[in-house]
Parts: C-alpha cells; sequence; structure tokens
C-alpha cells in the first residue's frame, strides 16, 4: 500500500471496496479511483488506443487523457473523475472503449434556472466572486465539476479561509452551490449548460445568467521528451494533489522535471510525504530529460539527463516518479466559446483572455494571474530533443497516441495552420480535447517552423467542454415521451380491435385492422374491397383544420388558393390547392363555408402546423388591412368517413329526418343535424371516390359517434378501413397526396391540375407561373403507370428510365411516386412523375433494379370511375 | 439565442420560427413586372456578415410576427418597430 498514514480530504473512517480488472481492492470515501489505484500500487491502467503502450494516471482531474476506463455501462470515464463507492467495478482500456448493447437504464433530468450571476469554477477566484455578488444581493449559483467546493485549494492550503467561505456562501438563500457538476458550453446571451453528474445519471442544467464568471483555473502542461508516457510519469501538480488531497504517495524515488517555480511546492510536499527527491531537472539550470526507462510491466524505473546545449555527458537516475511542469494554460475554453478573444502572453508563455467580455468576466488563473498556480519565473520551452532524430515516441497527445514524428509529417506534407494540423494527426480529438495537448500542438509547429508561438495560435475551442453523454440530452424524453404523441378520441376503439398504428407527424393513425391472423396485404385488400362494394369507416379526425371568421374571409382565402370562393354558397364546400409564391404545391384541403363571414378550412394532417403560420404570416405582414381572424380547430372536431356503395343507408339509419337523395344533399354539400343529442355536421365529400360523407362531431363526442356508425352499420358489414387502404383507394382515383406526389418543386399544372387555377384572380402564387422554368415543356408531369407484369409492383421512389437496360449511366426521366397493388383493378398500378409524361401515355418506362429491370406503360393517372358517377350517385 | 418578442418579452429561440430576411415587400404590379423582378423577391435574399434586419414568429407563444436586427456575427438582436 502507498497510502500515507495521515492526511487529505479522506473519510477514513468508511472503507470502500471496489474491483479493478476483476481484482478486488479498497479505498476510502472521498478516493477517486486514481487516488485510490494509486493507493493500492496499481500503477498501469490500460494502454493505449493505437500504439498499445502501458498507461497510467498521468493528471489528477478533468483533464486526464490517459486513465480511461469502462465503468458499467459508461464506455470511456476518466479513472481521476470517477469517485469511487463499494462494488464499483471498472475496467481499465485496453485501447478501445465496448458500447454497451444494453439500453441505458441511467435517469436523467434537465432542469432550468436563472441568476444574476454564474460563478464557474468553485476555487478561490471563483468563491472569492461568489461571496462579493452574494452579498451585493445577486442571486448565484457556483458550479464546479469536482465532488467538493474548492478547486486547487483541495491540494493543499488554505483550509480555514475555504471551510469559513463554503459556510458563509451555504447560509445564504441565495446561493445555489452545485458540484460534480461540469459548465459544458456557453452559448449566446449567457445561457450555460451544465452536466451534473449523478450516482444513477445525471442532470442537464440550462442556466440563463445575467453575467458570467469564469474562473476556471488552469491545467498544467507537460514538457515534451522521448518515452514521456510511461506510467510513473505525471503532472507536478497532480503529484501534490495525491499526496495532499489523497495521503496516497504515487512513487517512492522521485524525479522533478520543469521550467517554472511551481515545482518548488512539489519539492516540499514529497519531502513531508517522505518520499526521495532523486532529482530537480530544471530546463533554467540548462538540463533536460532526453528519455526516460522502463521496468519489465513497462512503467517508469528511470530518466536520462543531459545539458540542453553541448556534448555534456548524459546521466541517468532510477526513479518511479517523474513530476512534470511545462507551465500553465489558463482554461479559456468557455471564454472562447463566448467569442472572446486571446493573447499570447510571452512572459507566462501561455495564451490569455485578451480582455473580459461585457458579460463575461474571467477571474483568477483562468485570467493569466498564475500566482495561485506557483509559476514564479518561466523559461518558455516544449521541446527536449533526444539524442538522434527519432520523434516517434515523443508524445503530444497521450490519448490519441500522436507524437512530434506525426506533427512533423503533418507540416512535411505542407501544413502550416494549426487546425490542419490538427485534422492531419488528430491530436485534441480524443475524449479529452486535447486538455494536456492542444497549446503544445501549436508550439512544436511554432518551434518546427521558426515561427512565434503566438504567431501560431490556438486551434477554436468548441463546446462541449467535456463529454456528455446522449442520455443527458435527451433527457426524459426517450421511449413514449420522445415527441408528444397525439391521439384522436375515437383511438380506444382502434386499439381494443387490434388496429396496427402508423406515425403521421405526431399522431397516431390506424394503419389497417387485421382480422383473423391476416398479414397487411390480406388486410388492406379485404378493406378496399369493403369501401368499393360496401361501406367502409375511417376515423378523419386528424384533419388539420382552420376556422376563419371576419368579414374578409372571402377576399383572403381567394387571395390564398388558387382556385376562386366567390361562387361557394353557404352550405357548401370546396376542394382547394394552396402554392408558395414560387408556384409549387404547397398544401391541399376542403373549405367549408359556414354562415356569414364564417369558413372552415381543411389541411393535410402533417400540414396544418404550416398551413395556419402561413395564413397567419399574410395577415400580419402583408394584408394587415383584412379583418380575418385564424384559429386552429383541429383538436376540436372528431370525424367519421363513411365510404362507398352503401355509405348513404348507414348514415340515413342514424339520420332519418335528413333527406339524403343527391337533389336534396348533393355532392359537396354540407348540413348540421343532431344525434342523440349531440351536434353533428355532415359534409358529403370523399376521398376514395365512392358515395362517401364526412360526419364530425366536437371532439367530446368522436368515440359516440363512431360508435354509432359501426352500430348503425353493422346489418350492412360497415368495415373500418386505415391509412393504407385510404392511400390505395385515393391512388385509385389519382387523387394526390401532398407531400408523396409533390416535393416542393411540382406545380398544379405538372399535377394535371391546371383546372383548379384561376385565370381571373390573383392569388399568391400565380405570377410564378409565367416565369420560363414552370412553362418549360419537358417537365414532369403526374402520370399512371402500369407494369406490364401485373404482380410487379414498383418500389416507390424507384426511378424512371426511358432506356431498358441497368448498366450506368442511364438516363432518367423521373420516378414513382405512389404504387400499390389494387384488387380493385386485379393488379399493381403506381403514380409518378415523369418529364413530358401526359406526351407519353402508351409508351414504356424502365425501372432500372440492382437486378433486374421494370417495364411499365404510362397511362393517364386516374384508374377508376373517370366520369365521377359512383361520387355522385 | 434569446429574442425579445415585442409581445411576450425574452424567450428561447426555440420557441420561434424563423421569417428570413424582414422589409422584402411583396411586389404590387404582379401582371407587369419583368422575370428577373419577380425572380429576384422569390429567390434572392441579403446574407450579411453583420446586423440584419429579419423576421421571427412567435410561433409556440403568441404567434404574432415581428421584425427584429440581428448581428449575424455576435446574434446581438434589437428590436425595431416596424413589423411589414
Amino acid at each position: 500500500m502507498s497510502r500515507l498514514a495521515t492526511g487529505g480530504r479522506l473519510d477514513r473512517s468508511r472503507p470502500t471496496s471496489f474491483t479493478f480488472n476483476g481484482k478486488h481492492l479498497s479505498g476510502f470515501a472521498g478516493d477517486t479511483l486514481a487516488s485510490a489505484l494509486l493507493a493500492n500500487d496499481v500503477r498501469v491502467v490500460g494502454t493505449s488506443v493505437t500504439q498499445h503502450r502501458p498507461r497510467g494516471i498521468f493528471s489528477a482531474g478533468i483533464e486526464e487523457p490517459n486513465a480511461l476506463v469502462q465503468v458499467g455501462p459508461d464506455p470511456m470515464l476518466r479513472a481521476t473523475q470517477v469517485e469511487i463507492i463499494d462494488g464499483l467495478d471498472a475496467i481499465g482500456l485496453d485501447g478501445r472503449s465496448r458500447l454497451s448493447a444494453e439500453p441505458d437504464t441511467g435517469r436523467f433530468d434537465k432542469l432550468y434556472a436563472h441568476c444574476e450571476v454564474l460563478v464557474v469554477g468553485a476555487g478561490r477566484a471563483g468563491l472569492t466572486a461568489a461571496l462579493a455578488a452574494a452579498q451585493g444581493g445577486d442571486r448565484v449559483i457556483v458550479v464546479d465539476e469536482q465532488g467538493e467546493l474548492g478547486g486547487r485549494l483541495l491540494s493543499g492550503g488554505w483550509d480555514d479561509w475555504l471551510k469559513d467561505t463554503v459556510g458563509q456562501l451555504s447560509a445564504m438563500p441565495d446561493v445555489r452551490l452545485l458540484t460534480r457538476a461540469t459548465a459544458f458550453g456557453l452559448y449566446d446571451q449567457n445561457l450555460v449548460l451544465i452536466a451534473e453528474r449523478r450516482p444513477d445519471g445525471g442532470r442537464l442544467h440550462q442556466v440563463r445568467a445575467r453575467r458570467v464568471v469564469l474562473a476556471t483555473g488552469a491545467h498544467e502542461r507537460p514538457l515534451i521528451f522521448r518515452n514521456n508516457d510511461r506510467p510513473g510519469v505525471m503532472l507536478a501538480g497532480a503529484v501534490r494533489t495525491y499526496v495532499n488531497r489523497y495521503g496516497v504517495t504515487p512513487g517512492r524515488r522521485a524525479v522533478i522535471f520543469t521550467n517554472n517555480d511551481s515545482a518548488q511546492a512539489l519539492a516540499n510536499d514529497l519531502h513531508r510525504a517522505a518520499i526521495t527527491l532523486e532529482a530537480t531537472v530544471d530546463v533554467r539550470a540548462g538540463e533536460a530529460i532526453v528519455d526516460t526507462r522502463a521496468s519489465a510491466d513497462g512503467s517508469l524505473s528511470g530518466v536520462v539527463i543531459a545539458p540542453l546545449v553541448g556534448n555534456g555527458r548524459a546521466r541517468e537516475v532510477e526513479c518511479d516518479l517523474l513530476g512534470v511542469s511545462g507551465g500553465f494554460n489558463p482554461t479559456v475554453h468557455l471564454f472562447s466559446q463566448a467569442q472572446g478573444r486571446l493573447r499570447y502572453d510571452a512572459g507566462l508563455a501561455c495564451f490569455v483572455p485578451e480582455a473580459s467580455l461585457p458579460t463575461v468576466e474571467v477571474v483568477g488563473a483562468a485570467s493569466g494571474d498564475l500566482s495561485g498556480r506557483g509559476q514564479g519565473t518561466i523559461m518558455p520551452y516544449w521541446l527536449v530533443p533526444g539524442e538522434d532524430d527519432d520523434w516517434s515516441m515523443h508524445f503530444v497527445d497521450l490519448e490519441r497516441d500522436v507524437t512530434v514524428a506525426d506533427v512533423r509529417r503533418a507540416l512535411g506534407a505542407g501544413m502550416r495552420s494549426v487546425e490542419h494540423v490538427k485534422r492531419f494527426t488528430t491530436i485534441g480529438t480524443g475524449s479529452d480535447q486535447g486538455k494536456t495537448a492542444g497549446i503544445n500542438e501549436g508550439a512544436i509547429v511554432a518551434t518546427q517552423l521558426g515561427q512565434p508561438v503566438g504567431a501560431v495560435g490556438v486551434t477554436t475551442f468548441r463546446p462541449p467542454y467535456v463529454p456528455v453523454s446522449f442520455g443527458l440530452i435527451a433527457g426524459r424524453n426517450r421511449g413514449d415521451l420522445f415527441d408528444p404523441i397525439r391521439l384522436t378520441s375515437i383511438h380506444p376503439w382502434h386499439v381494443a380491435h387490434d388496429a396496427r398504428f402508423e406515425n403521421v407527424g405526431q399522431w397516431k393513425r390506424p394503419w389497417y385492422f387485421p382480422r383473423d391472423g391476416e398479414d397487411m396485404e390480406a388486410a388492406v385488400r379485404r378493406e378496399c374491397h369493403a369501401v368499393r362494394e360496401g361501406v367502409g369507416v375511417m376515423d378523419v379526425s386528424t384533419l388539420g383544420k382552420i376556422d376563419i371568421q371576419g368579414p374578409d374571409g372571402l377576399k383572403f382565402l381567394n387571395r390564398l388558393y388558387t382556385n376562386a370562393f366567390d361562387t361557394l354558397p353557404i352550405g357548401m364546400c370546396r376542394y382547394g390547392l394552396l402554392c408558395k409564391a414560387d408556384g409549387m404545391v404547397f398544401d391541399d384541403g376542403v373549405v367549408m363555408h359556414l354562415g356569414l363571414d364564417h369558413y372552415l378550412a381543411t389541411t393535410t394532417t402533417g400540414g396544418a402546423a404550416a398551413v395556419l403560420d402561413w395564413f397567419e404570416e399574410w395577415l400580419q405582414t402583408e394584408w394587415t388591412d383584412l379583418q380575418v381572424h385564424c384559429t386552429s380547430v383541429t383538436d376540436h372536431w372528431a370525424g367519421v368517413a363513411v365510404a362507398g356503395p352503401n355509405a348513404r343507408a348507414v348514415v340515413s339509419a342514424l339520420f332519418p329526418s335528413i333527406p339524403l337523395d343527391t337533389a336534396s344533399f348533393p355532392f359537396l354539400a354540407v348540413r348540421d343535424a343532431e344525434l342523440k343529442g349531440f351536434p353533428v355536421r355532415l359534409h358529403r365529400i370523399t376521398f376514395s371516390g365512392e358515395l362517401a360523407y364526412e360526419l364530425w362531431t366536437p371532439n367530446w363526442y368522436g368515440l359516440a359517434l363512431w360508435e354509432s356508425v359501426i352500430e348503425a352499420g353493422e346489418p350492412l358489414g360497415i368495415t373500418p378501413y386505415g391509412t393504407e387502404a385510404m392511400h390505395v383507394l385515393r391512388a385509385e382515383k389519382g387523387y394526390i397526396i401532398v407531400g408523396q406526389e409533390t416535393d416542393g418543386t411540382v406545380t398544379p399544372q405538372d399535377l394535371g391540375m391546371g383546372w383548379i387555377v384561376s385565370k381571373k384572380k390573383e392569388f399568391i402564387g400565380k405570377r410564378s407561373f409565367r416565369r420560363a422554368d414552370t412553362s418549360r415543356p419537358d417537365r414532369r408531369h403526374l402520370v399512371g403507370l402500369f407494369p406490364v407484369d401485373g404482380n410487379e409492383l414498383l418500389p416507390e421512389g424507384a426511378q424512371l428510365s426511358l432506356e431498358s437496360r441497368t448498366d450506368p449511366p442511364i438516363a432518367m426521366v423521373g420516378y414513382v411516386t405512389s404504387s400499390y397493388r389494387s384488387t380493385t383493378l386485379g393488379r399493381t398500378f403506381a403514380l409518378a412523375l415523369v418529364e413530358r409524361g401526359r406526351e407519353r401515355i402508351g409508351e414504356t418506362v424502365f425501372a432500372p433494379m440492382p437486378d433486374r429491370l421494370i417495364a411499365a406503360t404510362v397511362t393517364e393517372p386516374i384508374f377508376w370511375d373517370k366520369e365521377n358517377r359512383r361520387r355522385d350517385s | 439565442m434569446l429574442i425579445p418578442c415585442p409581445w411576450c418579452g425574452d424567450r428561447e429561440d426555440s420557441e420561434f420560427k424563423y421569417g428570413g430576411a424582414a422589409q422584402v415587400a411583396y411586389p404590387q404590379d404582379l401582371e407587369t413586372i419583368d422575370d428577373p423582378t419577380w425572380a429576384r423577391y422569390i429567390f434572392i435574399r441579403p446574407n450579411p456578415k453583420g446586423p440584419m434586419a429579419e423576421r421571427w414568429v412567435h410561433t409556440a407563444g403568441c404567434r404574432r410576427w415581428f421584425n427584429v436586427v440581428r448581428d449575424t456575427v455576435t446574434h446581438e438582436i434589437k428590436p425595431i418597430r416596424d413589423h411589414a
């Protein structure tokens, strides 16, 4: 064991047992996995990612590039950040981690908060700023990534001050102290995202702060020399942390290698911990470590020391611990994310914030005040040449296994920018994001090119500052809670009758209703047959509905829709088409004229929100003089479509007092009625081409209406049908679906719907029909397709060609938009957009498949009841 | 990003939908304008680096359209009065 008898911030009354690589070990409450491993003399934690070199613990914090472990389902954690608890089971990474195949059972939540001052980092500077702000009456939130407030103070000194300050802050009602919480992103207007680690999951805090104080400290950086990656080579400050905070001796015989004053404090700590200081190698004294030696397990057994200049003799010193300090890099990640500018400070040998931003202040070590870290005088120094010109064991990025040789290769290939070198070498792209490597990369590029370090600069700091799990970002929005689910009031009936559902936007719609073990094809065949020969019933509640009221309603509709509504009397409805200003089809639906200054427009199920936005945009930004109000009433109405030759009999059984003959209740008529005391609106509308009625009732009565229809239709074998049968039926009739036959590049004329485009009035998109592009003769037209083999089903989306071959290149003339098996037609059929399609009726087109060619005959895009006899019967 | 809705105050950008450049008037003389003029209205919008007048709609709030000037570099937003 390498545990000191006393000292450290551990609770020695609470021993904690854990396993590492299957071995049972123990530590104390307050230990990290890293400190507990060191206390158990575990020096090799894993192997590196590409070179498979043994690697140990390099740091004592978030910047750790080496000691990566897998803990349960978490594939890659830093041993320096994992707090040990009883039963913890950790595995050192053997190169790469493995993703768990099990679902993540962690619990993640999101919290939102506002404050005047958010302090990131609870070291001396952060706590000082927090106390000042809180005493001034501000609401203050303090976040710190460690399990305890104090930052570097936890590694030695200032104990009384820390206790007193934390005590004061804890007692203040408007101060929130968050530990184990890493601020990983600083976004516009001071939105700070904070990942809080919890025993079984985590919390994502989204804090909006009037002012952000960054007290994020500084990361010590290593000097680079040959074989600098051996277990036992450690940042000097980390050695201090293990000795002082965890009461651990990470070695017995130590050497210090430095270019600044900070290691002085380490020498004192080593002395107190009875670790022998074998040598202090200081580049300022003209010496450097040029190589290291390893013992059998690959860990450090000695160092080779040589003068920096001249041919002085190298000497070897045996040791098992090497504390390295190459200076400090202010932790400017969040500051840079906020677009703060950095400058290179030659005296400090690091990049510091040029100035605080209006609402983002940088304090303490992060601002370049390195007095707390004891840097003192520093001799800028980065890279120790080896004894020959071999740079393949000078590691720059330990996590990515990138060496100086790789950087030289990048420069040899002509790269000069640190951004290019980063991407070529992968320096800084590991899960540590190069916290100990990035600045060194720039410095090495500078030294190799003979340029000043400040001129070469640093790579961009992007969020997140630490790896963030998808679970944390998703929070509770998983599974059924991923997105809102919208259900119609008739939904329970569908569930009880074994409907299969399909997602349409956020709605769950019945897709088909299988009976007695039917597969989808059989069920759809039966449902289609029922509508064509008997009667079917469908839940159409999901249609978008916009209530339009006001004296200018008619004018408004006329300006929006391609067709006019002047001749639409009250009590009738009309199909309408909407285009965007570019003349492309945007949505369609039915407009009902309900009363004086009162219309209701239906939209596609998926387009409801976009259409309302579109209406509001014109009302509010262009036609501000129009007196019109639009209200979404999609959820106010439940809708039941009754379709088929027997539809009249069913509806008439429910509403015996309403004459339904065509003369009294023609196609597109609307009537208000009552059923069992609740209101029902009857519309004679069809989307199948059959005689059909849509019955609407306030949503509350939807299920009652549906059940009444089912009951009344029972003697006639009424058949519930789903969206798949609806698709087949409407395609047989050549009715388009916006978003399936159209994709934002299709005009009404392309669809053969020129009849619905008014020549007389002005409307949105009209001007575009005179553009050269929309009048091209070679535009794609909507046509029908009959595969030559009536059993062959064309895949939707299949490209179409006039050439009967499968070897590319093949010129394409269009693609299949809808394709079904039709029981009505006794064969397969499709709709397609085909170049000059209307001129090609009767011709053959070909769909090249990977293994064959499907030939199809071009037809008119209407396959059933062209004369509308059934619709109007 | 916080967007100042003139009716609801500062709200998260996730509550809004973007409406592109502001102050792009719908052409009046549709019968007479030539194709290039119409094409400019349909397809061409400013894309400056720096302050840009643009439209937003508070979709998940009051559903009102309004204009702001947003700096496309810093995301600093200033309200403007003209809501056309």
